[in-house]
């Protein structure tokens, strides 16, 4: 199963470059998008994977039972969503404001133009 | 030494408030201090001149070496004396230099900075704590002659000599950590128990040069020199202080202080000698045929520093002894000077020598100090710098090598410098009265006490030498040259070579004075030569520099975001593909044989739905897709025990999904604005950039790394009354990072806010 | 609508032994308000919810901020988890009373404000 999340990290890593990498602006939040989400199963797979064994330790057991699923980048990564999450919003509202104040969708006359 | 400084520093943090508060006696005021603090240094005077060395330390980062280290010897103190003393005469004259200036208590504020920071340097014995010192006067200067900062040429003086001392200064830093990897220590005390050590070390000369060219810099050396004349823009006081008696001065103090490491050798005597004597010649040259007050006095102070450097090189016993007298001649006679000069200035609104003339009968006193202080430069006696003078003659008649030609160089220079202390000294004040009859008058009491008392010192000292000699000169040579040296000065010699010497540089010198008009023809005619000097390279090297720059902004900084995408994601790929092929395995491949059909099929979804993503034609379809991506990608957490993940992903991707559909209508139609040749391009770039990254992740999975940390979360999660591990690491072990995370969110969400609510054309329209 | 605010807080509870905690209740409870924004229009939403958002945001990370003060009263690290007693509840089973509970419905309050106020103000925004 790695080998396939592998590849279809890379997958999304190489649509996200690919997106970033426009001159619309609703392209690149789309980019930004998919690339957080590439991130996040990249630390949870390279952290190695197991099957359906949640770290939540058992009523009455007093350590979580072998195997379990590695809490540490779990914890990252729901950080890391929810950031996300925010900055996406960011952005969206960023892109808007910009938007309807320069009027263009394209980021190469984004640079040039000055405050109007 | 500590608690001088923290009070000095303090002063200079209150000086502006001080000033609010006390107005015109301000000078006054922070001048009692500052006395006070001469007065401590005064009363070490017997002990440090019965051999003592009076060391304090505190610790300040010990794992670094570094201590708060301070020693006083014979030399640092004569330095501390001219500081502080100098220096409270210096605050009284601002006082009343600058009395209604719009700034004077910044002013007074920069100036006792300066003072700390010199007095600082010149005790530190650890050699960072001097090093930071020596950066604090560099800078304290800079603000300094720069202030009054309306006119383009004192903030283009003030950088001047911000760069070249400040590029001294990193030499001279380099110079420390190199003598601190030699030595073992920074501490200038312990270097000083294995004075051999550096001198014997592959690294001496590097080091040498290093630390010579922070002194160099400092000092105003050749070809250094240029930045003093141009630090003239600087308020009078300033000139006075720091242009004669402390911060050029610093240079000096610095090859005193490591004669005893670095001196003795032949480079030394041949660098810092020639050195010497190139910037003593220079100065004396381009002293005369210059007409400003200020001026005249800026390039004899060169020529001066080039005689102290000069006698420190040739390092005999007796060179050192002229070296220490002669620089108390010289701080006396060049403050005394520069505070004439301003307060001439001050009362008569020029400086220049050619239209003054006949001021005795308007300032008396000012004239009297004024023709002091020029006799002492000029080497008359009764004044201390007869002595000077006599002992500079004996010692460069003594030098072991090229004897003759320094004398004569020596001689040289000093026929020059009486006929500028003639032009300073006298010419403005006596002859026939040229200014216009404007009520002119003695300059208030604040502008004269500091050149009389300069004066009646030089005076003095002159007439009753043992003042100086054994308390202060004894010591200041004892430390210099690591041993016991007991000094007599007198002010009679006798007859013989050194006095005739002494009778021609006089007899030459006015003889000079009367040719000076020439002097100032042939200047005139030489001038578009002296322009290609080093200043001429100093204003090419920072125009290059400044182009330079411009250059690689424009290079770098373009303006296209997606250029700056393409070089972070492109050496990002490049930096895991070098990583990937310098420690990549043997075997990358996994294989498929622990597949499951179902989970194959979520990532084909994945990246079918990201596909679709990228080439929707309408923006709607593209959010749905991702959504489809978010959902999948939270199956896959949810499949792999990581529930918690999973249900955040879902209600992260729902409300995504609605902010989406919110603004979708507000947010532009796609539009295709790259050619089809620049999209193959970047989707080509895309896909090797994709292969890399699974490959680092295959990679990432074969690597064993050492004991995991979360080994210790699963253990002590129950520790910290939780079951659900993840939930602990957030609210507990890592629960400040969690608050770090939440406060970054809240400042997205008001960013967002102020993005779209305030708006400069709607402020009405607000809530 | 009360459901699914009472289901977030059940989530923030037994977040500490079970999937769940303050970021999931505060999503799912700003999920809710989103809803009831979609279905009835913002302003009613506004209503619903009493305070604003800002409001939310500032006490949550008030909340936060402050559990970590009794650690730090104790000669421990800042944020260091202290518990007390413990009541047996319907629904999250025993519930522990601690810091870092509180620290939870700091991160609670924060994730949910900010949720509801990005979407208010997005919303809003024409």
């Amino acid at each position: 199963m790695e080998t396939t999340l592998a590849i279809v990290i890379g997958g999304l890593y190489a649509i996200s470059f690919y997106l970033m990498l426009r001159r619309s602006m609703v392209k690149l939040i789309l980019g930004l998008m998919l690339f957080s989400q590439a991130v996040n199963l990249l630390l949870f797979t390279a952290a190695g994977l197991t099957r359906g064994q949640p770290p939540i330790i058992p009523e009455g057991a007093d350590a979580l039972p072998v195997p379990f699923a590695d809490p540490l980048p779990q914890a990252l990564i729901l950080t890391a969503i929810v950031i996300s999450f925010g900055m996406i919003a960011f952005t969206l509202a960023l892109t808007r404001r910009a938007h309807s104040s320069l009027e263009t969708d394209d980021l190469d006359q984004l640079g040039r133009s000055e405050r109007p | 030494m500590l608690t001088v400084l923290i009070t000095i520093f303090v002063l200079a943090a209150a000086a502006p408030m001080l000033h609010r508060l006390l107005r015109g006696a301000t000078g006054w005021a922070l001048a009692l201090p500052v006395v006070a603090v001469t007065a401590w240094f005064a009363t070490l005077v017997p002990a440090v001149s019965g051999g003592e060395v009076i060391l304090e330390s505190r610790p300040w980062v010990p794992a670094l070496g570094l201590d708060l280290a301070f020693r006083v010897d014979g030399w640092s103190l004569l330095f501390l004396l001219l500081i502080a003393g100098i220096g409270a005469l210096i605050l009284i004259y601002a006082g009343g230099y600058l009395h209604g200036h719009r700034h004077e208590g910044r002013f007074f504020g920069f100036l006792l900075l300066f003072m700390g920071s010199m007095l600082g340097l010149v005790a530190a014995d650890n050699l960072i704590v001097m090093f930071i010192f020596w950066e604090l006067t560099s800078f304290s200067s800079y603000l300094l002659i720069g202030f009054n900062h309306e006119e383009t040429k004192s903030r283009a003086a003030a950088l001047q000599a911000l760069l070249v001392t400040g590029g001294g200064g990193l030499a001279l830093l380099a110079g420390f950590i190199l003598i601190g990897q030699v030595g073992g220590t920074f501490s200038f005390s312990a270097l000083l128990e294995n004075a051999d050590v550096l001198r014997h070390h592959a690294l001496y000369l590097p080091i040498l040069l290093l630390v010579l060219a922070g002194a160099f810099t400092k000092s105003a050396q050749v070809p250094f020199h240029f930045w003093l004349p141009g630090a003239m823009a600087a308020p009078t006081p300033v000139s006075a202080y720091l242009h004669s008696a402390t911060m050029v001065k610093a240079g000096v103090f610095l090859l005193g202080r490591f004669n005893p490491l670095l001196g003795g050798t032949d480079v030394w005597h041949t660098v810092v000698t020639g050195v010497g004597a190139a910037t003593m010649l220079t100065g004396a040259l381009l002293a005369l045929p210059q007409t400003d007050l200020k001026r005249l006095l800026a390039y004899s102070t060169v020529s001066g520093l080039g005689t102290l450097t000069l006698l420190l090189g040739i390092g005999t016993t007796l060179a050192t002894k002229a070296a220490a007298v002669f620089l108390i001649v010289h701080s006396l006679y060049k403050g005394a000077l520069f505070m004439v000069a301003g307060a001439v200035d001050h009362e008569t609104g020029t400086r220049d020598v050619r239209s003054l003339g006949g001021l005795f009968k308007v300032m008396p006193i000012t004239a009297l100090a004024a023709g002091a202080a020029a006799l002492s430069m000029s080497g008359f006696p009764p004044l201390l710098g007869f002595i000077s003078k006599e002992l500079l003659y004996e010692a460069k008649l003594a030098a072991p090598s090229g004897a003759m030609l320094i004398t004569a160089a020596g001689v040289g220079a000093n026929i020059l410098m009486v006929a500028v202390a003639i032009i300073v000294g006298f010419r403005p004040f006596h002859g026939a009265r040229q200014l216009p009859a404007k009520p002119m008058h003695e300059p208030p009491l604040a502008l004269w006490l500091g050149p009389a008392v300069l004066a009646a010192l030089a005076l003095v000292a002159g007439l009753f030498p043992s003042l100086v000699d054994r308390p202060l000169v004894s010591a200041a040579v004892s430390a210099i040259r690591a041993k016991e040296t007991t000094v007599e000065l007198k002010l009679w010699h006798g007859l013989n070579l050194v006095l005739l010497l002494s009778v021609v540089t006089v007899l030459a010198g006015v003889f000079v004075y009367f040719l000076r008009q020439r002097c100032r023809a042939l200047a005139a005619r030489l001038a578009p030569v002296v322009r290609f000097g080093p200043e001429r390279g100093y204003e090419l090297g920072l125009r290059a520099l400044t182009a330079v720059a411009a250059g690689q902004t424009r290079l770098l900084q373009h303006g296209y975001l997606r250029g700056y995408v393409l070089t972070v994601l492109g050496v990002a790929t490049v930096l895991a593909a070098f990583a990937l092929v310098r420690f990549g395995p043997a075997t990358l491949w996994i294989g498929f044989e622990d597949v499951r059909i179902h989970e194959v099929a979520i990532g084909v979804l994945v990246l079918a739905a990201a596909l679709v993503a990228a080439n929707a034609r309408s923006r709607l379809a593209a959010v749905v897709a991702l959504g489809v991506v978010g959902y999948s990608v939270a199956l896959i957490y949810g499949l792999y025990g990581a529930p918690d993940l999973a249900v955040t992903q879902i209600l992260v991707e729902t409300l995504t999904l609605v902010l989406f559909v919110l603004v979708v209508v507000h947010l532009p139609q796609f539009s295709t604005l790259s050619s089809p040749r620049r999209r193959r391009w970047d989707a080509a770039f895309a896909g090797v950039a994709g292969l890399v990254i699974t490959l680092l992740v295959l990679k990432a999975l074969h690597v064993e790394s050492g004991e995991r940390v979360s080994q210790y979360f699963a253990e002590n999660a129950l520790r910290a009354q939780g079951r659900n591990v993840v939930n602990v690491i957030l609210v507990d072990f890592r629960a400040l990072d969690t608050l770090g995370e939440i406060a970054v969110l809240s400042v997205a969400a008001l960013g967002v806010f102020a993005l779209l609510k305030l708006r400069p054309g709607a402020r009405k329209e607000d809530r | 609508m009360p459901l699914q605010l009472a289901f977030s807080i059940v989530l923030l509870v037994r977040g500490h032994n079970e999937p769940g905690g303050g970021f999931i209740g505060g999503l799912v409870a700003a999920c809710g308000i989103a809803l009831h924004g979609i279905a009835f229009g913002i302003p009613a939403a506004r209503r619903l919810l009493r305070v604003p958002p800002p409001m939310l945001i500032g006490t949550g990370l008030l909340i936060a901020a402050l559990s970590g003060l009794p650690g730090l009263f104790q000669g421990q690290p800042f944020l260091t988890g202290l518990w007390g007693g413990s009541v047996p509840t319907l629904l999250a089973g025993q519930l522990k009373f601690g810091t870092p509970l509180l620290f939870d419905v700091g991160v609670y309050l924060v994730v949910a404000g900010i949720a509801v106020h990005l979407i208010f103000t997005m919303a809003e925004d024409q």
